[in-house]
């Protein structure tokens, strides 16, 4: 069955204002495949799969489904045509029912049937071994299940071709598996799957095939079981593996330095249960954890982003009051949060603004930065950080988010903090940024920058920290450095059980 | 998509209001045409003409259409002003500023009236102390949105209500009458100066405004609130703060332009004073291209809107339209603007435009 093709989109050309998104790319989808869809942040992902979807028109190229020549204009060609995607963010209604979000905007007629659909939808989610009853209001079924459903829906729409943009990016591991077994059932199925994730390991897990792009370009399309995982990096990235190879070297994190600069006792907020933390002048130290271990919580309490509701706080032996986030901001403090559209990005003013905003904050209403002068601050740091964009007055929300991303970062280092706690700044971004984040940490840690950073990747956590703090169940369980620093070992200490 | 938004005319967000005053300048035009050129109407006088005369207190002053409009949108344009603001900071709007500006105006009045006698420094003293109680208002209701978040709508409703109630009690259900030289060339022209008091007004409220964003960081902390509040909380934004300044910000808008209100007619009358001005002012702002919703915002925009409106208005009373007729000739005119203006037709015309542009781009590249 694999080898009969489902899809061919041939020569695909996209031109926005200035830039060529998508040049000549090839893509070739088979029956019963998974196919993973791999590149950088900017390298033609998504404007592929848009094309694919009828959000943006192609300039040039042409797509055949099965051998007929087909259109795209609109979501609904794309659907008609048996194309189907469940995204990133999941685009339910969680008020209604599985059921009613199954069917919603296909019904035949004015009635709602909700006693066929509740049956219907029933067999599909039996037949797709899908945990959830049809009478189940979506919200109170986990994100996975949320984002099965949307699958099932797809399902039901009889699709050929189901894209799933980034589905697992905010699942647990368990679900992740959950997730994959659905995959492969379609597979199975006869569907064919594009795969779109940043996990390396979750593309050797599922993936048949893998097509990498580079800057609008096609690389190449290779069998997963013939492309190891470097080689891949290497192809998506165009940068020699060295790199990579250099950062995981630098030992010697441990800092020699002993001055404390920040001490929490029994600091707790809205959000977050009594805990003691603190961290030295220049130290890199993190927090791990599963997904609603508390990890978050707690540097969110250490920031005041939550109310704090408690604890006694030293910032370099002197104690300080917290009740706000500009009262840590006027200690040095910088805080990147985990929710970059919901918390980190103003998105509709410039990289500029939005750059200078927390030096102007901490500066005063009154002390406003010129233009010139945040002009220079913003080509400063859209140099330094590489930070791909139109010009320094685009809007950030139309950036890629690698990109977002390093304008929040540029944001907090303009403001020259002495600690910095980066929740998740590698999430959703593209393998080439994260390794220039995970160093630019260690750079800052050399200048004499605390920073905290929570990573879901413990390989990411394990290059930089010097020193892990392990939460479960909104408690910290342990504490690890030196030679406890690896996998098995933070494994061990998340999952619990063995002293 | 965003992208194609911007680029839709090339003026940006002023493109809507821009087009709306040439259509409107060019209409009048054709009209003065055809009736100079084509009916030949010895008695017809040109939209665009613009005499000196003397007025009744002797001084020599324009007069003309144009004066009037500009003359006219004073009270609009400063009040579409702080509205952009509240707008932009707080997602909503002031419905109660009419209601608003009437207390204001009775202060100004009750002010004037306990003093024997009257001349600059009294009306000066009465304007500040109507600018305190229009900001006191002001607070109110921005206490009401910011930090009981209460939507904006709802908040100044209740204002809305009670305010010309309130109006009344200052002056004791009396509409008294002010006459001196002072708020004559408050509310029409200082001797002199042959250009409409209200308009020199409007000039420097731009300029406080322009000076304020310069010399402050208002702009930007104010569009942060308005785009994402969660994350300026997090970059250290006082939230609350920036929304309870911009209704104060607005009361002092209110303030003035009930101030000139009051001067225009040399009376008070709490049941008429800039009557539904508060429609006016939400609509100068939304056909000045800022977003309703809260977040970017540009004030020029608000106060070519202002002056839309008024040209639409004198356009029709110059057409001897009635009064009670120009409403509904309105109202065509500002569907057709807000249509214009949408989302929808903005992105359709940048998909042409851009078609046409490509095609010339390419032509271009193959001609090299």
């Amino acid at each position: 069955m694999q080898n009969e093709i489902l899809l061919q989109m041939r020569h695909i050309d996209k031109v926005f204002p200035g830039v060529k998104a998508l040049n000549g790319v090839d893509f070739t989808l088979r029956k019963g495949e998974i196919h993973a869809l791999m590149g950088e942040n900017g390298a033609g992902k998504s404007t592929l799969i848009k094309v694919l979807t009828g959000v943006y028109r192609m300039d040039g190229g042409e797509i055949t489904v099965e051998g007929k020549n087909i259109s795209i204009h609109s979501p609904q060609d794309a659907q008609n045509n048996g194309i189907s995607t469940v995204y990133q963010e999941i685009t339910l209604c969680p008020n209604l029912t599985v059921a009613e979000n199954m069917f919603i905007g296909r019904e035949d007629g004015a009635w709602i049937k909700h006693k066929d659909y509740e049956k219907r939808a029933d067999e599909i989610l039996t037949r797709l071994n899908i945990p959830a009853r049809s009478t189940q209001q979506l919200e109170n079924c986990s994100l996975a299940v949320q984002q099965m459903v949307a699958i099932a829906r797809a399902v039901d729409m009889k699709c050929k071709v189901l894209i799933l943009d980034e589905p697992t990016s905010s699942l647990d591991d368990k679900e992740v598996n959950m997730l994959f077994t659905l995959m492969r059932d379609l597979k199975s199925q006869g569907v064919g799957i594009i795969f779109v994730t940043h996990f390396l390991e979750q593309v050797y897990e599922v993936s048949d095939r893998i097509t990498v792009l580079r800057n609008g370009e096609l690389v190449g399309e290779y069998l997963t079981e013939d492309l190891p995982q470097v080689e891949l990096v290497a192809r998506m990235i165009g940068k020699e593996l060295d790199e990579l190879m250099d950062l995981g070297e630098t030992e010697e994190k441990e800092k020699k330095e002993t001055e404390v600069f920040y001490e929490a006792e029994n600091l707790s907020s809205t959000d977050a249960l009594p805990f003691n933390f603190a961290i030295k002048k220049g130290e890199v130290n993190g927090f791990t954890g599963l997904l609603g271990s508390g990890r978050s919580e707690s540097v969110r309490a250490i920031f005041g982003a939550d109310k704090v509701t408690g604890g006694d706080v030293k910032i370099k032996g002197q104690p300080v009051k917290i009740t706000r986030p500009i009262d840590e901001m006027k200690n040095g403090i910088g805080y990147l949060a985990e929710d970059r559209k919901r918390d980190g990005i103003i998105a509709e003013l410039s990289v500029r603004e939005n750059i200078i905003l927390a030096l102007q904050v901490l500066n005063g209403m009154f002390k406003p930065i010129s233009r010139s002068e945040a002009e220079a601050f913003a080509d400063e740091y859209i140099k330094v950080l590489n930070i791909k964009t139109a010009s320094r007055e685009t809007p950030v929300g139309s950036l890629s988010g690698g990109n977002q991303q390093k304008v929040i970062l540029a944001r907090w280092l303009l403001t020259h903090p002495d600690y910095l706690i980066l929740d998740e700044p590698t999430r959703g971004i593209d393998v080439g940024t994260k390794l220039e984040i995970q160093k630019l940490v260690l750079k800052l840690a050399e200048d004499g920058v605390s920073v905290t950073f929570i990573s879901s990747e413990v390989e990411e956590m394990l290059r930089t920290c010097s020193r892990l703090i392990v939460m479960r169940d909104r408690h910290i369980v342990g504490e690890l450095k030196g030679a406890d620093l690896n996998q098995a070992k933070v494994m061990k200490t998340i999952a619990g059980g063995e002293a | 998509m965003k992208n194609k938004k911007k680029s839709f005319g090339g003026l940006g967000q002023l493109t809507i209001p821009v087009i709306a005053l040439c259509l409107l300048v060019i209409f009048n035009l054709v009209r003065d045409m055809l009736f100079i050129y084509y009916f030949k109407d010895p008695n017809y006088v040109s939209f665009f003409s613009i005499e000196l005369t003397k007025n009744n207190l002797d001084n020599m002053v324009f007069a003309g259409n144009l004066i009037s409009i500009i003359n006219g949108a004073s009270e609009l344009a400063i009040l579409a002003m702080g509205m952009t603001l509240v707008t932009a900071a707080c997602g909503g709007q002031d419905i109660s500023v009419g209601a608003a500006a009437a207390i204001a105006g009775s202060v100004f009045v009750k002010i004037i009236k306990m003093s024997p006698w009257v001349n600059g420094i009294v009306v000066l003293f009465a304007f500040v102390c109507a600018c305190i109680v229009a900001m006191i208002f002001g607070s109110f209701n921005g206490t009401l949105v910011a930090i009981f978040k209460i939507q904006p709508m709802i908040a100044t409703l209740i204002l809305y209500t009670c305010g010309r109630s309130i109006a009344y009690w200052i002056n004791g259900g009396a509409t008294p009458t002010v006459s001196s030289p002072v708020i004559s060339a408050i509310g029409s022209f200082i001797p002199g100066i042959p250009i409409p008091t209200p308009v020199l007004i409007v000039i420097a409220m731009a300029i406080v405004f322009k000076l304020l964003f310069k010399f402050t960081a208002l702009e930007l902390f104010t569009q942060s609130v308005g785009i994402n509040q969660s994350a300026a909380r997090l970059n250290g934004i006082n939230s609350t703060f920036i929304k309870l300044l911009s209704f104060i910000i607005l009361g002092v808008c209110v303030a003035v332009s009930g101030c000139i209100g009051v001067s225009r007619l040399g009376l008070i009358n709490h049941e008429t004073l800039l009557l539904d001005i508060e429609m006016d002012t939400i609509l100068a702002v939304a056909i000045g291209g800022n977003n309703l919703g809260g977040g970017k915002f540009k004030i020029s925009g608000s106060i070519l809107g202002a002056y839309v409106i008024q040209m639409l208005t004198i356009t029709l009373y110059s057409m001897k339209v009635s009064s009670t007729d120009v409403k509904a000739y309105k109202a065509i005119v500002i569907i057709l603007l807000v249509v214009i203006g949408s989302p929808v037709v903005k992105e359709k015309f940048g998909k042409l435009m851009s078609k046409l542009l490509g095609n010339r781009s390419k032509t271009a590249v193959k001609g090299a």
